[in-house]
């Protein structure tokens, strides 16, 4: 490897103070026989790989086809999200919020940055960042503006705040000329954001 | 029509291990969400550093807070390592045993 012109000033190694403490942690916890290292790897492989907003697009993809499980989605989202099979693991309950041409939905976790991570995986870095939280719930219209989404007068904006409990869905609006697409053909256009209301769809 | 190409999960090594200890410690019922949402909540409110950081020192405090692990307890074993990565020469795996 070509040298990188960066000055090695220890022969030995050396960890970073956050990964000292987490090594702390984690050794401790193991030790102690709180957590099981090996189940650790395999949460950390299954968050990286399979749950992502992928789940999400599914939910809302199967929302625009099958007017009986938006109908179910509508009226209890823990069970039938639960039915496509992502499941919470902190029994977090998830409410399903449908946007109109009316009503414009965005989510938003003022406190901390509660998500609904079975089905959009874990939040972006804009989600957790001190500006949206803030900003979401005061002048939503201009971060939507930001995210380049600009709605139209008429239509109202709900924002909902996440929390611990209580996890939000937004079901985008189904994008025109869609109609001959099939179900998983529009699970690939749904996006991550549309799914927190700061996007649109397609 | 393109979906934007999705950020890494996790930036950094420890920001994956600090995520899966708070989720299984839950699991094996530690504390509860709320109890964590809690913490997290408080630590997010006392400081602007990055959101996982926030994490990581909302973890010692649940930890403590439930009696798993003291504070003693938690900073000597800070210390071992730190003493265990600079006796391990660079590439070789660092283990406690070394300091």
């Amino acid at each position: 490897m070509p040298h990188d012109g960066h000055d090695h000033e220890h022969e030995n190694s050396e960890l970073s103070p956050i990964a000292l403490r987490v090594k702390a942690l984690e050794s401790l916890l193991v030790e102690k026989g709180y957590v099981d290292p090996a189940a650790l790897d395999v949460l950390i492989d299954t968050y990286e790989t399979k749950i992502g907003p992928r789940n999400g697009a599914k939910v809302v993809a199967k929302a625009w086809t099958d007017p009986a499980f938006a109908d179910w989605l509508k009226k209890d989202a823990t069970a039938a999200i639960e039915s496509v099979g992502y499941s919470g693991r902190q029994g977090e309950h998830m409410v399903a919020v449908f946007n109109t041409p009316e009503i414009h939905n965005m989510v938003v976790c003022t406190l901390c940055s509660c998500y609904p991570w079975p089905v959009l995986g874990l939040p972006p870095v804009w989600y957790k960042s001190p500006p949206y939280r803030s900003r979401a719930v005061i002048d939503p219209r201009s971060v939507l503006a930001e995210f380049g989404m600009t709605l139209a007068e008429t239509t109202k904006v709900s924002v909902w705040d996440s929390t611990a409990e209580i996890r939000y869905l937004v079901i985008p609006m189904r994008p025109a000329n869609t109609e001959g697409m099939s179900e998983e053909q529009l699970a690939a256009i749904v996006n991550r954001d549309s799914m927190i209301g700061t996007r649109l769809a397609g | 029509m393109n979906p934007p190409a999705e950020e890494p999960v996790f930036n950094e090594p420890w920001e994956a291990q600090a995520f899966a200890m708070v989720v299984k410690l839950h699991e094996g019922g530690a504390f509860t969400w709320n109890e964590w949402a809690d913490i997290l909540g408080a630590e997010i409110k006392s400081s602007d550093a990055p959101y996982c950081e926030h994490w990581l020192a909302a973890l010692e405090k649940i930890v403590e807070a439930k009696g798993l692990i003291s504070r003693m307890e938690r900073l000597s074993r800070v210390d071992a390592w730190d003493r265990a990565a600079q006796a391990t020469p660079h590439g070789q795996p660092i283990e406690l045993t070394r300091s």
